[in-house]
Parts: C-alpha cells; structure tokens; sequence
C-alpha cells in the first residue's frame, strides 16, 4: 500500500530550458477578411475585431465580424457552386481537391501548428502531434469516400444534400474545421463555414489552402464572427444542413430554431465522461490516462475524462501517483516544446474556470492544485484535482471545460456503472482494467457514443464520434459520418 | 543494520497480487520523454552529470590487464584538454581484473564494481556464486553486479531466487549490490516489474537490466518499468534503491532522454551516481564529443577521444 509519508521530490534540480518554437517565418496578417466565393472579401459592415493571443494577451489579428448580409453572401455562393461545378462534378475529380487539400495541409504542417498555439493557447507538442496531422488525415481519409458513396451505403443511392452551414467551437479549431468540411465535400456538398470567435486564424489559413486547391469559388465559404454570424447561418433558408459543435446549451437553441424546417443537422455537444480504474488495471498506465483524459489541450475537450472513478482498494495509490504526476506536468509558453498545459483560451473561460474552483471548495471538496508557477500575463489554470466530492456535488454533474478533475471511488461495478450513467451527458467513456470480459461487458453498458478501453482520447477518422443525450445527435467521423450529409434514397 | 538484522526484516514480496503493466501505456509514456526537448544549458549540465553516472565497462573474455589499465586511466581523465569534467562513477570488470583496478585506481575516488555470480548466464551452483562474489570483494570490488537465476524465476520459483539474492547480499558484505534482471530474457513487462520487487524485497541496492551479452539489452520501456517499481518500493518502505540501465545506450541523445524519465519518475533525490548509473563502453565518448560541440559550436573528429 502506498504510504503519501515517502514522497518524490520533483522540484528543482536539473530543468529544462525553454525551448521555445520560433514564430520568425510564420505570416498573420493585420487583417482577415471574409472567404466568400474564392475571395477574400471585406464585411459589409465593415466591422472588424480582435484575436488574442491567450498566452500573452497581445493582440496578433483583426478579423471580420460577418453580418447577416455577409451570410447571406456566402450562402448564395456556396448554392452557386454546388449547382455550377461542384456538383456536376465526377465524384473521383471532387476526391483529388479534396486530397489536395490534405497535402499542402500536410507541407503546411509546422506553420499551421505554431498559429494553432498562438492564436489557442494549446501547447505546440499537441498542435504539432495531434490536431493537424489529424486535420490532415480527415481530409485524407474522406477523399478516399468520395466515389466510393455507393459501396458506403450498399443497394441505396447516396445523394448530397446541398448547402451545409458549419459552426465550430474554438477548442480544436483546424481539427473541427476538416471534420466538417471534409465529409461534407466528399459528398457533393458545398459548405458556409464559421469558426469560433477567439479562434479564426488556422480557418482563414485554411481558407487559403482551399484557394491555393484551387477548389471552384463557393464550394467553400469562411465566414467570421460572433453568436449572430451563426445564427445567421442557421436561420438562413438557404442551408439544408446544419453541423454544430459546441456547448449543449447553444445546442438547444439550434435544435428550437431548426425545428420545423426541412434542415437536417448533427450537434456535437458536452460531455462529462466518467474514467473508471478498476483494482486490477495496469495503475501506472491508468494514472498516465487519467492525465491523458483530463489535462490534454487544457481540459477543453468535450470528451475530456473529466468524474474519475477509482475503485476503493487502490483509490490511496492512484490519487498519491496522480499528484506525484500532476507536479512533473509543465504549464506555461504554449510555443516550448516542452510544455504539457498551455493557455487558457479566454478570460471568459478562464472566469468559467475559476468560479467552479470556488464552487467546488463551497460544496465541501478538498481541491488539490499542481505547485508549478503559472506566467503573469495571459490566462492560466493550474492543473486541478477535487477529492471528497460526490454525485451531487456541481463539479461532478456540470461541464467545466477546464483542467480540473472530479474523484470518486466506488467498491463494486454495478456502483460505478450507475454513478458512470447518471450524468444529463454521454459523449466517452475510459475503462481501465487487465480483464477483457470486464472491458467487454462496461462498454456494452455505458451509455457513451464513444468508450475508450485502457486508453483515453484517441481520435482516428475512421471511427465514429458523437454522444446520447444531452451530449449531441449524430456521428462525424468514419462511414457514419457520411450518413450526415447525404440523403439515401432506393436503388 | 546488521547483516543478520536486515536479513530478518527481508521478506519475500506478495507476488500473488497482481502487478500488471501496460506495454502500450508504457511505450506512449516513453515517447513522451523522447519528445522532451533539451537546449542549452540544460543540455551541458545533463552531459556532465551522464559522464558521472556512467561504470565505464570491459565484460570480455581477450580482456587484459592492459586493457583494464587503460580503461581506469580514461575513468580518471576522461578528456583532459577540457578542464573541469567529472570523472565516471566506476569501472566494471570481471573478477580476475579486480586487483589490477584497483591498483590502477589507488587515491582516486572511482568505484570498482566486478560481475560475479557465474556472469552472465547465472547457470551454477550457488555456492560457487557465493565464492565469486567472495573472491571479487576480497580483491577490492567495492560494487557486485550479480545475476538473477532466470531459469528459477521463469519457472516460478521465486523463493529460490530471492534466497539467492540474500545470501549474494551478505557475501557482499560492504560492496554495494547491484541485481542484474536479464531483461531480455524475461519477456514481459510484467515479469520485469515482479523481478524488480523481488530483487529490491532480497536486499538489493540498485536493480539492473542487463548484462549487455543477451538482446534486447535496456531499454526505455524495461527502464521505467523499473524505475517505477523502485517508486513503489521506496513508497512503501523508505529505502531508495538505485537503477542502473545497461547495454545498448551508447549516445548522449539516448542517454538524455534516460534523465528525462529518470527526472519524471523519481525526481530529483535520484539525479546523481549514487542512485544512478549507466552501465556503457562507447557512451563517454559520445558525451565528450557533445559537450565539446556545445562549447565550440562544432563536432570534433572521432579519433580525438581515446579509444579504450
């Protein structure tokens, strides 16, 4: 049995030097118009507003704030091009756009993942390993599908839908980017797209990848903005389908306004996974999956392993392994290589943040926090862990969207399934146990769209992703991401 | 403690209890480790303290007396046109070189460890092991790097294997144990991290991967699995037990990221030779010729390091 008498000592000593990525050939602008019709055009308003950077809270760009005209715009040529040429287009032809898309993406890789940090706040080992070479393989993978449609849906035909208007959220933003347009091109479909408002320059990048394609104007429109840019979208006649991924509370707002209109949509919405340890998994790996689950881009991630369940006879150890961890994670300059936690992506968020620390410790949750040293400027959040809360407490029922991870045990499985299920979301799921009939029979009860098995946070486009309940409707990702922007009909 | 004292408190560990590791888990935290970036000062001050954890090493039968001098003057200096290096941790020999180390090493503060137990293969009887072990503290080894019985360990006979391991210790005496595992031929992880239990609950002072004459010789994935079970150990004990990787590291590329995951593991109480160590021949070089770079901005010829 672990003892928290002899403990490791990882402060000072030897460190690591800063090891920062060097910004010198990367090229923002001043200014960012909107991507309309294959140009680069000013809003109609001419509003324009500021993207930060999270980390030092210096101003790196001006981006348009799109009007419903400008939305309007934008629909109309994105209705053009899929009447003109994307959609007379041959199948195979739309594919080799699309894998063009997925190669400079790829050339592009280093400059994309440095304004990932910059302009997010996420640590450059994850930009750089996780979100574009992912963006990329997404537009690999569904280019692939597109002259395939008919094999995807075998004795149907696969017909596309029409204009889709995409809204995304700011948490992986070039990643969220490609898992929306990508399905949405390989079938057939032309697309008005949004990004969030604190993170719109990887999609502006991206809009310049699309022309460099050289994609027919409209297929792909880059409208930014705030809340009323996409509402615009969403209310507009002009777009059949609706993507969204984002808070669930905005998700209902969707829902309502769509309801009783012939628009089809997806909403990826919140989560609050449940990550159970049970006794007999392999605790070293399952404490690295808890830091995986939780503390990966910060905690803002929707299916972010947010309720640890830690079976009771090993509940001592794992918690004194996971802090011994917590202290070697490196939080500050999301451009260091080294960095483990980078920014914060707003002051909005980060207020989010700290208020749930506060609410935490007045429900009576004993909160522990890394020791490390945080940067003055920008916005940062220690990474966080509450013990002694329970299934009634706010930290374990809400989405927090932050590094902060709620604990509690439980003796027997049946306990940790019914405390697993018993939260409005159902996005993902951790399992963490040496037996494989154990493995078998949680995921089977779990009701998450996607439920990881000794590991936490993997992502492959060929795999579903999507939630029950209060989580979403719908899947991206894979075959099943095809069903979301194509009508089938009979043979 | 006396001998018979620390005898009495050594128990054979719970190795019913289930002590399972994850090589996926594993190889993904490796990775992380690997992709640590080390600049600058860091750097040098990494290279240094790699050079005094290294026992720089010679296990072959054409070994001679000559070899064995020269290897312990290199220990001394080990590239005397940079002022201000360390020496190495230790020379590593085999039995019938003790004396000639130690004479070679007479007034400098440089462990001699010697390989016994029937090295490598561990095939003898264990009174013949005791012998060895004898033979080698009587002639000044100051550390022992013994082997495990691998056969009896593969077999499930631990009670034998830890046994051995206490008598081993108390032949020792004064010198230092170091527990050679035999990774390579263990197979799993998980025997790995029960063989390290094992070792540690005889008596060992630092548990060790490899002879370097069977490969796999260490690696990162072995070497965390190690270094964890030695966290665990010192968790529920109090007694830090030292680590020694050996075979197969032979750059300071290699070597840094080692440190890395020795510094996430166990931190900083096991940053130095008395905890760790690197058992390596051609690794010395590759750090002088680093740490040469790092102060003039270019890489030195191979041939202006000795060769030993």
């Amino acid at each position: 049995m672990a003892t928290s008498e002899n403990k490791l000592a990882f402060g000072g000593g030897w460190g690591y030097d800063p090891a920062p990525e060097s910004t010198d050939h990367i090229d923002i602008k001043s200014r960012y118009g909107l991507f309309i019709n294959g140009d680069f055009v000013k809003p109609e308003k001419g509003k324009y507003f500021d993207t930060i950077n999270p980390a030092t809270e210096d101003k790196l760009s001006r981006v348009a704030e799109a009007s419903a005209v400008d939305v309007d715009k934008a629909v109309k040529a994105a209705r053009a091009a899929y009447r003109g040429p994307w959609g007379r287009m041959k199948p195979a032809e739309r594919s080799k756009y699309i894998y063009r898309i997925a190669r400079i993406m790829q050339e592009r890789a280093r400059e994309f993942s440095i304004i990932e940090s910059l302009d997010g706040g996420k640590p450059i080992r994850e930009s750089r390993d996780i979100d574009i070479p992912l963006s990329a393989a997404h537009f690999f993978y569904y280019a692939g599908w597109a002259d395939k449609l008919e094999y995807a849906f075998p004795g149907r035909t696969a017909k596309s839908l029409g204009v889709a208007g995409q809204i995304i959220p700011w948490n992986f933003p070039l990643l969220m980017a490609s898992w929306k347009i990508a399905p949405a091109l390989a079938c057939g479909n032309t697309v008005v797209l949004k990004p969030a408002e604190t993170t719109s320059l990887t999609a502006m990048k991206l809009a310049e990848v699309i022309a460099d394609a050289g994609l027919p104007p409209g297929v792909v429109n880059i409208v930014t903005g705030a809340g009323a840019a996409g509402a615009a979208i969403v209310d507009h006649p002009g777009v059949d389908k609706v993507a969204f991924t984002g808070s669930t509370n905005i998700g209902r707002m969707i829902q309502k306004s769509l309801a009783g209109t012939n628009k089809r949509y997806t909403l990826e919405l919140g989560g609050k996974a449940a990550n159970i340890i049970f006794a007999d998994a392999a605790i070293d790996q399952a404490v690295e999956g808890i830091v995986n689950g939780i503390f990966f881009n910060q905690g803002h991630v929707c299916c972010a392993g947010s309720r640890l369940f830690v079976q009771e006879s090993v509940a001592d150890e794992v918690i004194a392994k996971l802090k011994d961890r917590m202290e070697t994670l490196i939080v500050g300059d999301p451009l260091d290589k080294n960095t483990d936690i980078g920014a914060i992506n707003s002051t909005m968020q980060l207020n989010k943040i700290q208020s749930y620390l506060k609410i935490g410790q007045a429900e009576g949750g004993d909160m522990h926090q890394s020791s490390c040293r945080v940067p003055k400027k920008g916005y940062w959040c220690r990474p966080t862990i509450f013990t002694g809360v329970s299934q009634s407490s706010r930290v374990v029922q809400e989405e927090i969207f932050g590094p902060v991870l709620a604990i509690q045990t439980f003796r027997k499985y049946d306990e940790a399934l019914t405390k697993a299920n018993n939260t409005p979301y159902g996005l993902s799921g951790g399992i963490w146990t040496d037996k494989g009939s154990k493995i078998f029979n949680m995921t089977q009860k779990i009701r998450a769209g996607v439920v990881w098995a000794n590991t936490f946070n993997k992502f492959d486009p060929t795999s579903p992703f999507g939630g029950y309940k209060e989580s979403g409707v719908g899947r991206e990702g894979g075959l099943h991401g095809l069903d979301a922007y194509v009508k089938l009909g009979a043979k | 403690m006396t001998v018979t004292a620390a005898k009495k408190s050594r128990r054979l560990p719970d190795l019913s209890r289930a002590l399972v590791v994850d090589e996926v888990g594993v190889n993904e935290r490796v990775a992380r480790f690997q992709s640590r970036s080390i600049k600058k000062s860091s750097k040098v001050e990494a290279l240094k303290l790699i050079l005094s954890m290294i026992d720089l090493t010679t296990l072959e039968g054409q070994d001679t007396p000559g070899k064995v001098q020269q290897l312990c003057q290199k220990a001394i200096h080990l590239h005397n046109s940079m002022p201000g290096l360390p020496h190495v941790a230790a020379i590593c020999v085999y039995p019938t070189m003790v004396g000639v180390a130690k004479e070679a090493l007479v007034g400098h503060d440089i462990n001699i460890a010697s390989v016994a137990t029937a090295f490598p293969s561990g095939m003898s009887a264990l009174k013949v092991k005791l012998d060895d072990t004898r033979m080698a503290v009587k002639a000044g080894a100051t550390e022992i790097d013994m082997v495990i019985s691998r056969g009896n360990f593969l077999g499930g006979d631990y009670r034998y294997v830890f046994d051995e391991i206490v008598a081993v210790k108390e032949a020792c005496g004064d010198a230092h144990l170091k527990v050679i595992l035999e990774t390579g031929e263990l197979g799993t992880l998980d025997r790995v991290r029960k063989a390290s239990m094992l070792a540690m609950s005889a008596g060992a002072d630092f548990i060790k991967t490899s002879t370097g004459k069977i490969q796999p010789a260490a690696t990162m994935q072995v070497t965390l699995t190690m270094l964890q079970a030695i966290r665990d150990h010192y968790r529920d004990t109090g007694r830090m037990v030292g680590m020694k990787p050996a075979g197969g590291i032979s750059t300071s590329k290699l070597a840094i990221h080692y440190l890395v995951m020795l510094h996430e593991t166990l931190g900083n109480a096991w940053m130095t030779p008395m905890w760790f160590r690197f058992g390596a021949s051609s690794l010395a070089n590759d750090v002088l010729m680093q740490l040469l770079k790092q102060s003039t901005g270019l890489y030195q010829s191979p041939d202006d390091f000795s060769k030993d």
